[in-house]
């Protein structure tokens, strides 16, 4: 019993302490003088409660390690079916999905459609975010960086030159890019500890520049009236805003209805979503993807092999940055409005834990986690101000208990098929 | 005699106050097996590393195929055709067989990501041979059932042969071995024998070798260097080292 | 001619009452990497919790009428090292030992999550408001004519220079005169040699972010009465600035870690005053960016030499 009890009672005093200083006792500012209040007999009741749990535990832990163990989930992953036949009903799956994905929005409310077409944004972010730290294993803080690049780039290439979205599409892209290859490149030659820094560093840098930058960016208030996209110059508002362009409703001559503007934008979305997974994909099956993996394992190996390891780092740095731009593109077009508010540290965080709760380097982890974590908050409201705090608990958590995420990921393994190479 | 593959002249390799490498030459020529022994701690891995790029030498000259190489990075050096095991397997352990031989050919590969994304004919061509020339290999070093096998869950032995063959997919005109024989056992040892033979005189690549394992060491070697606390202390013949006096007083000590 | 040098010795104060505290919480991350190899996220705010507690201990024996500023300072000091030093070591035990040995990468994964999490559940539990505090020390010592330009240098400012210089010289015996010290630094060396030799390394790692912890205290205290102002989200760049002044001076390196603070507060004290405030974080970071490209091991780090 000795050896358990004063351990027990070590975490019981430190549990005391962590709480009740901060959670106890409330500072308030009042005039100029700093009052203290004591916090409700709730609050205090619940530290009580928590250490009293924490003493019981840490008492009995070993007769509770026995008896509690922490459920494993069922992996999406072990419900899938294996081998040939499974792969073509994979394939059907995909496609009935796919499927369901384009028709639902005409049945939907305007709103679940808008909130679908915010988690489809989130989806590319994770994804994109996905090349670098899943596949390529290397940590990126300041991911939203590059979403900022995309979408100041769209909104100022149409506020100043009346470049259109699928002209600046490619742009923002590219754009992005660049700016990961300039970072990438000196900061990638370093231990991976330094790149997480960077980056969040660098994100920071993205956010100063653009809220003091005052004379282009508009500063903290940012870019407004950015125009939606159209299609083949067909406009979804009432009345077209470019003279050579004619509104949609009018050529297909049906009555103007603003949710076909939703419609479009999540179609447009989904689009995008369904053309990064695809390259992804392919990614994951090419060399390069089969370099990165390599060198998450042992780089020295790879560069014994002539391998460069910075060029291959920075490949994944540059086209992860370049999926942030697409999207940031798309964002600020859906929103017709953008300041730098939109891109604090706390959107690389979100992005992060997506990657992180979906498993890295899976994406169906990543989808279904994108879907999750964004259309969560938004039904239960009350849970907004919490979301922060759990997502920082989530991103702990999962690193202990699974850190494969909810679906591991399964790399596509080539194979050597040795019914032609029979000796 | 022709000009070297490999002449390392004067090479020297200080840690902080440590001379690892003092003074060391060698030189391999075409089609040649050459060994580096010494006993444990001679700073003859510090010499591989050194030529393979991984240290910066502090002094000393390199040249490969009359180029200076020393001071590049480890990857520039291995597109320039030498490769090189490691003391303790380095695989790609989560990798399967197969990929880690498709990875060593990286870059002799069509790596253009258009290509890859949109399945172009010369990108197929490309993964095709990659593929071939890995199955090639395989089957030399009598791994081809186990392509489709994760390379950690292959026996030590195997896992041996496999990096040689990983080395041997990128095509070297240098291969750098060190201490291949390491916890094989002697059936092994021998098949090891047999097959460093069988590549330097079928596929025309010179060897360098570290190893303890001394009768593999003088049954294959053409010339042999002794390294002794990072100082040379001896090269020849085998011949000639086995009968050198300082030779044996390093390994046997003072009578 | 002397108005500019008044005011170049102004900035140059500055910037070292700002860089000495960056060195306290500099130090805190340069030793945990010693030690472990790894970059504590969370350090940042341990720092914001420090300061938060010491308003709360100067905010309550003000109200019960104890007036002695000395012995308010030392039991606020007191107060929030320990309570922060608790945090250090909770955060260890709880979201790094389970990791420990394990890829790198969870680990920093984990680490940004505490960081996360410490920060809302601060903005929960006080509120996301700037918190302020009537300043206890005032007045100083002033320099030069009041009608061109007169330089300061405030009592407070002289407060903070002596308690840094106490808890750096108290920290340097206690790494190179104690046992406890002399176990870091084997730990540092070698881990798992250490562990050998009968160590526990687990308490030296636990002692490592406890000592890392309260000198972040020291910190929150000190910046905290020199500011007067505190709110959930000043740990984050805290700890970015910290980390930057770590690397600047060598991380590893506890001295660098006191070079690196002081070098980085002068730089963005200079910065501020000849080119833009708003711009100084930009200069810190992009010295950070510059010293990782041209010098990587740091101003007073030693290179790593890789193991093959």
């Amino acid at each position: 019993m000795n050896r358990t009890l004063y351990p027990a009672i070590f975490a019981a005093i430190v549990t005391l302490i962590l709480t009740s200083m901060m959670l106890g006792i409330k500072l308030k500012t009042e005039g100029i003088n700093l009052t203290l209040h004591s916090a409700e007999g709730s609050t205090w009741t619940m530290i009580f409660v928590a250490t009293a749990v924490v003493f019981l535990f840490q008492l009995f832990r070993n007769q509770l390690t026995g008896l509690v163990k922490l459920p494993t989930l069922p992996t999406v992953e072990s419900m899938l079916p294996e081998g040939k036949k499974g792969d073509r009903i994979k394939t059907l799956a995909v496609c009935f999905i796919v499927a369901a994905a384009l028709i639902w929005p005409f049945y939907a409310s305007r709103g679940a459609v808008d909130l679908a077409t915010l988690a489809l944004i989130y989806i590319m972010l994770g994804l994109g975010l996905n090349i670098v730290v899943g596949l390529a294993g290397l940590l990126d803080l300041g991911y939203v960086a590059f979403y900022a690049v995309g979408a100041y780039t769209y909104a100022l290439l149409s506020l100043y030159y009346d470049v259109s979205f699928w002209v600046a599409l490619p742009i923002c892209g590219l754009l992005a890019a660049l700016f990961g290859f300039l970072l990438g490149f000196p900061v990638l030659r370093l231990r991976g500890d330094y790149l997480a820094i960077v980056t969040l560093g660098f994100g920071e840098i993205i956010r100063i520049l653009l809220l003091n930058w005052t004379d282009v960016t508009g500063g903290p208030n940012g870019i407004s009236r950015i125009p939606k996209p159209d299609i083949f110059g067909l406009e979804f508002s009432r009345r077209a805003k470019d003279p050579d362009n004619m509104p949609f409703h009018e050529f297909f001559g049906i009555a103007y209805d603003p949710s076909y503007k939703v419609i479009f934008l999540y179609l447009l979305a989904l689009l995008l979503v369904l053309v990064t997974v695809y390259v992804i994909n392919r990614l994951t099956r090419m060399p390069i993807g089969r370099a990165w993996e390599a060198l998450r394992e042992d780089d020295i190996a790879c560069r014994s092999l002539g391998l460069n390891p910075t060029v291959v780092k920075l490949t994944a740095f540059t086209i992860g940055a370049s999926f942030a731009g697409f999207a940031g593109c798309f964002f600020s077009a859906r929103q017709g409005f953008i300041s730098p508010e939109s891109f604090v540290f706390i959107e690389s965080a979100i992005i992060l834990a997506i990657v992180v709760l979906g498993g890295m380097g899976s994406q169906l982890g990543v989808i279904l986690a994108a879907i999750i974590l964004t259309v969560l908050p938004e039904l239960a409201r009350e849970f907004q101000e919490y979301r922060m705090l759990m997502f920082g608990l989530l991103m702990v958590f999962m690193m202990i208990w699974k850190p494969q995420g909810l679906v591991p990921m399964k790399r596509p393994h080539l194979e050597l098929s040795t019914g032609d190479k029979a000796k | 005699m022709s000009r070297a593959l490999l002449e390392v002249s004067g090479l020297c390799m200080r840690f902080g106050g440590l001379l690892a490498v003092n003074n060391v030459s060698l030189s391999v020529h075409e089609k040649e097996i050459v060994s580096v022994i010494g006993p444990n701690g001679a700073g003859k891995t510090t010499v591989f590393n050194c030529i393979s790029g991984f240290y910066n030498p502090t002094q000393g000259t390199i040249l490969f195929d009359g180029e200076e190489i020393a001071g590049l990075k480890g990857h520039k050096i291995a597109r320039k055709g030498m490769v090189r095991t490691f003391q303790h397997v380095r695989l790609f352990k989560e990798m399967t067989v197969i990929e880690n031989l498709l990875v060593a050919q990286h870059m002799h590969m069509n790596t253009n990501l258009m290509g890859g994304f949109l399945k172009t004919p010369a990108y197929r061509k490309s993964e095709q041979r990659a593929m071939e020339n890995a199955a090639f290999w395989l089957d030399k070093v009598n791994l081809l059932e186990f392509a489709n096998r994760e390379a950690g869950n292959l026996a030590y032995g195997q896992q041996r042969r496999l990096e040689i063959a990983r080395c041997m997919v990128t095509r070297p005109r240098l291969l750098m071995l060190d201490e291949p024989a390491a916890g094989l056992n002697p059936n092994e040892t021998k098949e090891l024998d047999q097959l460093i033979c069988n590549l330097r005189d079928e596929f025309d690549v010179s060897i360098l070798l570290i190893e303890h394992d001394m009768g593999l060491v003088m049954g294959i070697s053409d010339q042999i260097a002794v390294i002794n606390q990072g100082t040379p202390l001896a090269s020849g013949t085998p011949a000639e080292i086995r009968d050198n006096p300082d030779v044996i007083k390093a390994y046997l000590g003072e009578e | 001619m002397q108005e500019q040098l008044l005011y170049f010795v102004q900035q140059l104060l500055n910037g070292l009452t700002i860089g000495s505290t960056y060195a306290l919480i500099a130090i805190g991350y340069t030793m945990v990497y010693g030690i472990i190899g790894m970059i504590n996220f969370a350090h940042g705010e341990v720092y914001m919790i420090g300061t938060y507690v010491a308003f709360i201990v100067i905010a309550g024996l003000t109200y019960l009428g104890l007036e002695s500023l000395p012995l308010v300072f030392l039991a606020a000091l007191l107060v929030s090292m320990m309570v922060a030093a608790t945090y250090g070591f909770t955060i260890e035990r709880v979201a790094y030992r389970p990791l420990r040995g394990g890829p790198r990468l969870l680990a920093l994964i984990s680490a940004i999550g505490m960081s996360i999490f410490l920060q809302n559940f601060v903005r929960l539990a006080q509120g996301s408001r700037d918190i302020a505090m009537p300043s206890l020390v005032t007045g100083g010592w002033t320099f030069g004519s009041p009608d061109t330009f007169e330089a300061s240098l405030s009592y407070m400012q002289v407060i903070i220079f002596i308690v840094t210089l106490v808890t750096m010289g108290a920290l340097t015996l206690f790494i190179t005169k104690s046992k406890w010290g002399r176990a870091c630094r084997s730990c540092s060396q070698d881990l798992g040699m250490t562990n050998l030799l009968g160590i526990n390394t687990n308490n030296i790692i636990a002692l490592t972010f406890v000592v890392g912890a309260a000198l972040a205290a020291v910190a929150g205290l000190l910046l905290g009465m020199y500011y007067g102002v505190v709110n959930p989200y000043i740990g984050f760049i805290a700890g970015l600035k910290a980390f930057t002044a770590a690397v600047l001076g060598g991380i590893g390196s506890i001295p660098g870690a006191m070079l690196g603070g002081i070098l980085l507060g002068t730089t963005e004290a200079m910065t501020s005053a000849y080119f833009s405030s708003e711009y100084k974080d930009v200069v810190a970071f992009g010295l950070l960016i510059l010293v990782l490209l041209f010098r990587p091991s740091g101003l007073l780090g030693k290179p790593e030499v890789e193991k093959i």
